[in-house]
């Protein structure tokens, strides 16, 4: 009591902001939801936007703790913060017409979605496994329920069921494995585990090893990585194409930087234990999520497949250990979450007014009948099967040098054999978009503000691709 | 300390009893009952490690106000017509399997001796020592960034549960509407029809 420090309030100025609009964005929905329909994507949208601004005025801050070692601001939490932050107002842009259009209530798919952004920016300025588990849960515990958000459609029932069934059984074991290291360590602070673990020998770490495996898997299960990844094929394929859409770019994010924070600022000194499993699991998940991705004739299950692959790429990054290997872990999940955003942003946007997109055969002839989205819809594939000129390119070549640079260079060679093996099921789509005969030749009209979202989305894979350097280097000063 | 080891094992082997029958109870009622001798019984163990505030608030809040709750739901469901136990035989080798593996590291693993201590001795507090000042000094202070962030998850569940349980309501149903019944008239309800009166000699 007699050390208690007043808290810097000023560090979490955007949380406090985006919770406090949540609250007002609650009533203003209730009140004025009838008459004004577009009151809570208006503010929503606002929200995201102040939020921004106030993220990127920290960056002047430097490191900083606060909350009595609950709270964190570093250049890694603002730069995770923006790019959240960022894509999710695309998210939004995407989503505005196709949440009234299938039924699903506008105002609540607004206000989970902004609690779900508030749990990742908590979980990004995470400085303790207490603040990390709470917005763990609190960037889920809305998902589970946005799933289910379409009350009429069983399978997106079935899908909202596993995902909690499975998200709760995450938790479980990611509670398990910290409630082992806090035993040992005698405290949630990550620099005092990093100090505890730094200060035990070798011999005596069998207890610290035992709850960094749960925490591994817990953290694995909620990024969907092989073996971990049972839920996510029947996840993107039974929620509506809107949510999987945000479950599938910010969460990501959110979850990379959160393995980043346990493996990297709690537990540095099991290098040698973590660096094995992560191997293990890189290696399954590039292999299953590239294999089966072929099979798939549902396009929102070949997107998922494909999410366990890239899930795999991105591990091979941590692997390396490195700084380097870091930033180009971080740069592959920013590129990841960009490409993502397009491809079920484009998915959203074409399943408008009561027709799916589902299967890959309905983008048949998509070239005649929108030749622009199926410009944009090109770049974003050609970008995820890691093709020159394209933002997925760097990513993929940033994480194997990084592997290289640390002499793995059998897995360097294994990654790039499958990455071919990855591609045909991207060129596959392109193939039907660009040679197949459409069944239904009308022409698909898209909204103005849509349609400069997703050129924005789409074009900036290419530039990004072309002038990488100012990511890479904004990557590189984190660590 | 005699009387305290005996506590001790007694209820910790009613909590692991108690929760074993809840898994294995084949009504769930009886599931739920079982949840609550569970709770009591941690409630005992938590009590005996001193944190008395706990102890009575897991009697009170779970016990008394959420299995309560849950006890009405189950009753309410139509538990009879799920079926049970599907599958049960053909996934109960890799079941045992996989938890035959966990108790082994855990038998293993999570011993005294591994988190640096062969022996606890238990805090020694003066007369004047109160849990639940302690609790408070720290829940609103130290831990206030926590406690707000559990806070807004309790309301992301009021407004998720709503969300998912709340279908609007419904047009023509046939719900009260008491602003319409208050200001209704007489002219709204009688229609006073002049008529001729008519011959029914003539239709015969």
């Amino acid at each position: 009591m007699t050390h208690f420090m007043p808290p810097q309030f000023t560090a979490a100025l955007p949380e406090i902001f985006v919770l406090l609009m949540i609250v007002v964005i609650m009533m203003a929905d209730l009140f004025f939801g009838e008459k004004r329909r577009l009151i809570a994507y208006g503010l929503t949208q606002l929200t995201l936007v102040v939020a921004f601004a106030l993220t990127f005025q920290q960056l002047s801050l430097g490191t900083l703790t606060t909350f009595n070692g609950l709270y964190i601001v570093d250049p890694l939490a603002i730069i995770g913060k923006l790019f959240i932050l960022a894509l999710s107002v695309f998210v939004f842009v995407y989503s505005r017409d196709y949440i009234p259009t299938h039924h699903m209530p506008r105002g609540e798919f607004h206000l989970l979605g902004l609690f779900s952004i508030l749990g990742m920016m908590v979980l990004v300025s995470s400085a303790s496994f207490l603040s990390l588990y709470l917005g763990l849960e609190l960037l889920s515990l809305p998902l589970y329920a946005m799933v289910a958000l379409k009350r009429d459609a069983a399978i997106s029932s079935e899908a909202a069921m596993k995902y909690f069934v499975m998200g709760a059984l995450a938790s479980g074991m990611l509670l398990y494995g910290i409630s082992m290291l806090y035993g040992a360590a005698d405290s949630l602070s990550f620099v005092t585990v990093a100090q505890v673990i730094h200060q035990t020998s070798d011999a005596h770490r069998l207890i610290l090893i035992f709850g960094l495996i749960f925490v591994i898997a817990g953290t694995l299960f909620k990024l969907g990585a092989a073996p971990f990844h049972m839920w996510v094929p029947d996840v993107y394929e039974g929620a509506p194409t809107a949510i999987t859409l945000f479950i599938t770019t910010a969460p990501k994010i959110a979850g990379l930087i959160m393995l980043l924070r346990l493996l990297v600022d709690a537990m540095p000194g099991l290098v040698l234990q973590w660096q094995p499993i992560l191997i293990a699991i890189a290696v399954l998940s590039i292999t299953l999520g590239n294999f089966i991705a072929i099979t798939q004739s549902n396009i929102k299950r070949m997107f998922a497949y494909s999410s366990i692959a890239h899930m795999g790429y991105l591990l091979l990054g941590v692997i390396a250990a490195t700084p380097l290997g870091y930033s180009a872990s971080l740069f592959y999940i920013f590129s990841y979450a960009i490409m993502a955003a397009g491809a079920f942003g484009l998915l959203t946007l074409l399943s408008h007014a009561g027709c799916e997109v589902e299967n890959i055969s309905d983008l048949q002839g998509l070239n005649t009948r929108n030749p622009w989205l199926a410009l944009m819809m090109l770049i974003i594939l050609f970008s995820m099967a890691g093709i020159p000129p394209t933002l997925g390119f760097f990513a993929k070549l940033g994480v194997l040098e990084a592997l290289v640079k640390v002499h793995f260079v059998a897995l360097a060679v294994y990654a790039i054999v499958l990455a071919l093996v990855g591609a045909y099921y991207y060129l596959r789509v392109v193939k039907v978009m660009y040679f197949d005969e459409p069944h239904d030749a009308t022409p698909i009209a898209s909204t103005m503000d849509r349609n400069v979202a997703i050129s924005i989305n789409g074009l900036a894979i290419v530039a990004l691709g072309i002038f990488p350097n100012a990511l890479i280097m904004l990557c590189r000063s984190v660590f | 300390m005699l009387i305290q080891h005996a506590l001790f094992y007694i209820f910790a082997a009613l909590a692991i009893g108690s929760g074993l029958c809840m898994i294995f109870a084949r009504n769930p009622v009886h599931s739920a009952l079982f949840l609550v001798a569970a709770f009591v019984s941690a409630a005992v163990l938590w009590i005996l490690l001193e944190a008395e505030f706990l102890g009575l608030a897991l009697i009170f809040v779970y016990v008394g106000a959420v299995m309560t709750l849950f006890l009405f739901v189950v009753m309410m469901l139509d538990t009879k017509s799920i079926p049970r136990r599907e599958g049960f035989v053909r996934y109960l080798p890799i079941a045992l399997l996989v938890v035959a593996l966990l108790v082994l590291t855990m038998l293993i693993v999570v011993a005294p001796q591994h988190f640096y201590m062969t022996s606890i001795s238990p805090p020694i507090h003066g007369e004047d020592y109160s849990n639940t000042k302690a609790l408070g000094d720290v829940l609103y202070t130290d831990y206030a960034y926590a406690f707000e962030l559990a806070a807004v998850l309790l309301l992301v569940a009021i407004v998720a549960a709503i969300s998912l349980g709340f279908r609007g309501r419904k047009r023509n149903t046939k719900a009260q509407r008491p602003q319409d019944q208050i200001s209704v008239r007489r002219e709204d309800r009688i229609r006073l029809v002049k008529m001729t009166a008519e011959n029914r000699l003539k239709n015969l």
